[in-house]
């Protein structure tokens, strides 16, 4: 039988504020234990939250980068549950009116783009952090640390319809919106330090079959290669199960890098029944229009945007452009180098970011913002490739030099000699010499041998040491091999 | 609607409250009055009518996303019960 996988992700998202969704606390990451937890995000008895605009405007900015319904009202719920981890014993969140609605992200799977849909976006507070290290009371018996500095972070957690049917596809549409949310300035993206959070909503069923199997969530996932190996396995797994004659029950589950596979958490027996109501702590929360429109005018040309542009106006392909907008550090550099050139050609800009400059950059493991060479430094070496100063390869190697850090362009040229000779004199002279002294390669070529006038050619290459402008030396040494 | 006893236990479960049989019997019919209170008040036509989330007429004021809560760590920690290297500590719990 052939198998579907169907996936939807809820992504959390943390908001790059200064302070926490409903405290004056700092959202710093890496501060000594509870030394950023004040007597709101622990949860001391008669304080009051008090919302952060900053956290309600990044939500806005999402929902108007995702085409998104924006509820002019929206309201902050209770979720109860006790972990110590979450002193107050309720999350406050948003459950029934969230801040954003039905909206849309466009991915690329290979050559295809596929529309995966957005149910909502939600206002939420982090918890805090357990540490179940070795500590011990004085009775012997084992405790858990408790850190609240990440208690009261703003999330913006990011539900998708269950519209991918491949790890490929949710891996896409992971890094899409990945790319989205730091595009626009709500998240640092940072997935080391916890900012941007996968939870994987898993099920398979018969191929063609209108019904949805039963599915399982995979827990916390902080890469995209684990997220690509959990769906996989849990996939194969849930497959496996059902051709054995089991059904799959709902369920919460782990992924285990270490071992590959997905492990049960919680069975839907066991299952939180949080009790959501309307926090009577706040007061719904209302978006007037002229706010709307002033974060509106606020957003940056977006990735499909500029994909689009980059196709229609720029000639670049899908592949090029989606290639070029993963990152807004990346555009914007493609933009300089290509705004630079006197000569506008998209194609040579695309091609030397995406080529060498890419390569270098992965070989170094850095990131567009630490390149070595800036966009106009690069603009300044395409403008000599244009101009026929440097041959391909003759740029490769300035490029190599300009990298280490030996100056600019036309500097580098000129200390090293290496111009290109297109003076067809110059050129002319070099080839009477190399014909003078090869007359087996003429004879060969005279009787047909198209490989001695490449041997030819390469001569008088070698006798340039590589400088001279090759189209010439192809024209001019076949004008003078049919003139004889 | 009414609530059965094994419904009283599971709530006091999620509440973590710790009830016994007599207590139970006891919230129970308290809860089933309120319960029926709230049948009578479903008899009242609410077509048309938004829900409100909360009692007040009025809407959520803002703060402005500047740093304003200093570390007071050291003053919140000397009423904890345990603490170690900065952290609280509690009875171990692991999901």
């Amino acid at each position: 039988m052939k198998w579907e996988t169907v996936i939807g992700l809820e992504v959390h998202s943390q908001l790059s504020t200064q302070t926490k969704i409903f405290s004056g606390a700092s959202t710093a990451f890496g501060a000594a234990p509870n030394s950023q937890a004040c007597q709101v995000d622990i949860a001391l008895p008669g304080v009051l939250p008090v919302l952060n605009k900053g956290a309600v405007e990044r939500a806005i900015r999402f929902g108007l980068a995702i085409g998104a319904k924006l509820n002019r009202t929206n309201v902050f719920d209770r979720k109860n549950y006790f972990y110590p981890d979450l002193p107050k014993g309720y999350q406050i969140s948003q459950f029934t009116l969230p801040i954003v609605e039905t909206g849309e992200l466009k991915i690329q799977v290979g050559d295809e783009e596929k529309t995966v849909r957005i149910t909502r976006a939600h206002l939420e507070e982090d918890a805090g952090k357990s540490l179940h290290e070795d500590f011990h009371g004085e009775d012997g018996r084992p405790l858990s640390g408790i850190d609240l500095n990440r208690a009261g972070t703003p999330l913006l957690e990011i539900v998708s319809e269950p519209d991918m049917r491949s790890a490929k596809e949710a891996v896409a549409y992971a890094k899409a919106l990945h790319t989205l949310v730091t595009w626009i300035g709500i998240c640092d993206g940072n997935m080391q330090e916890g900012s941007f959070r996968v939870d994987a909503n898993v099920s398979v069923r018969p191929l063609g079959q209108a019904e949805y199997g039963t599915r399982r969530e995979i827990k916390n996932l902080n890469s995209f290669k684990f997220l690509e190996q959990a769906i996989n396995y849990e996939a194969r797994w849930q497959i496996e199960q059902i051709e054995d004659g089991h059904k799959i029950q709902q369920a919460t589950v782990l992924f285990d890098p270490d071992s590959g596979e997905t492990r049960m958490m919680r069975s839907k027996e066991d299952a939180h029944d949080y009790r959501y109501f309307p926090d009577p702590d706040l007061l719904p929360v209302k978006l007037d229009e002229d706010w709307i429109e002033q974060v509106r005018a606020g957003l940056p040309e977006l990735p499909q945007q500029k994909r689009l542009r980059y196709q229609n106006d720029l000639g670049l392909s899908a592949y090029d452009a989606n290639a070029l907008t993963a990152s807004r550090a990346l555009a914007d550099y493609f933009e300089a180098v290509a705004g630079g050139l006197a000569k506008p050609d998209a194609k040579l800009a695309a091609n030397w970011i995406m080529g060498d400059l890419s390569a270098t950059l992965n070989r170094e493991g850095l990131d567009i913002p630490a390149s070595h060479i800036s966009a106009a430094a690069l603009a300044g070496l395409l403008a000599r490739i244009q101009d026929g100063t440097l041959s391909g390869k003759l740029a490769k190697q300035v490029f190599e030099a300009m990298w280490a850090g030996e100056g600019d362009a036309d500097a580098i040229i000129e200390a090293k000699g290496l111009k290109q000779v297109s003076d067809s004199g110059a050129i002319e002279v070099l080839i009477d010499e190399v014909l003078a002294a090869n007359d087996k390669s003429v004879e060969e070529f005279r009787s047909g041998k198209e490989k001695a006038f490449n041997a030819l050619v390469g001569q008088v290459m070698k006798a340039s040491k590589g400088k001279a402008n090759p189209a010439q030396v192809n024209e001019l040494l076949r004008k003078k091999l049919g003139a004889e | 609607m009414s609530l059965s006893l094994q419904d009283v236990q599971r709530i006091a479960h999620l509440a973590r409250i710790r009830v016994d049989e007599t207590e139970a019997a006891g919230y129970q019919a308290q809860l089933n009055g309120i319960f029926g209170l709230i049948e009578e008040m479903q008899a009242v036509d609410t077509t048309g009518i938004l829900p409100m989330s909360h009692a007040q007429d009025l809407s959520q004021r803002l703060r402005a996303d500047v740093i304003s809560e200093p570390d007071r760590r050291v003053a919140f920690q000397a009423v904890a019960p345990q603490v170690e290297n900065g952290l609280y500590l509690v009875p171990k719990v692991i999901e």
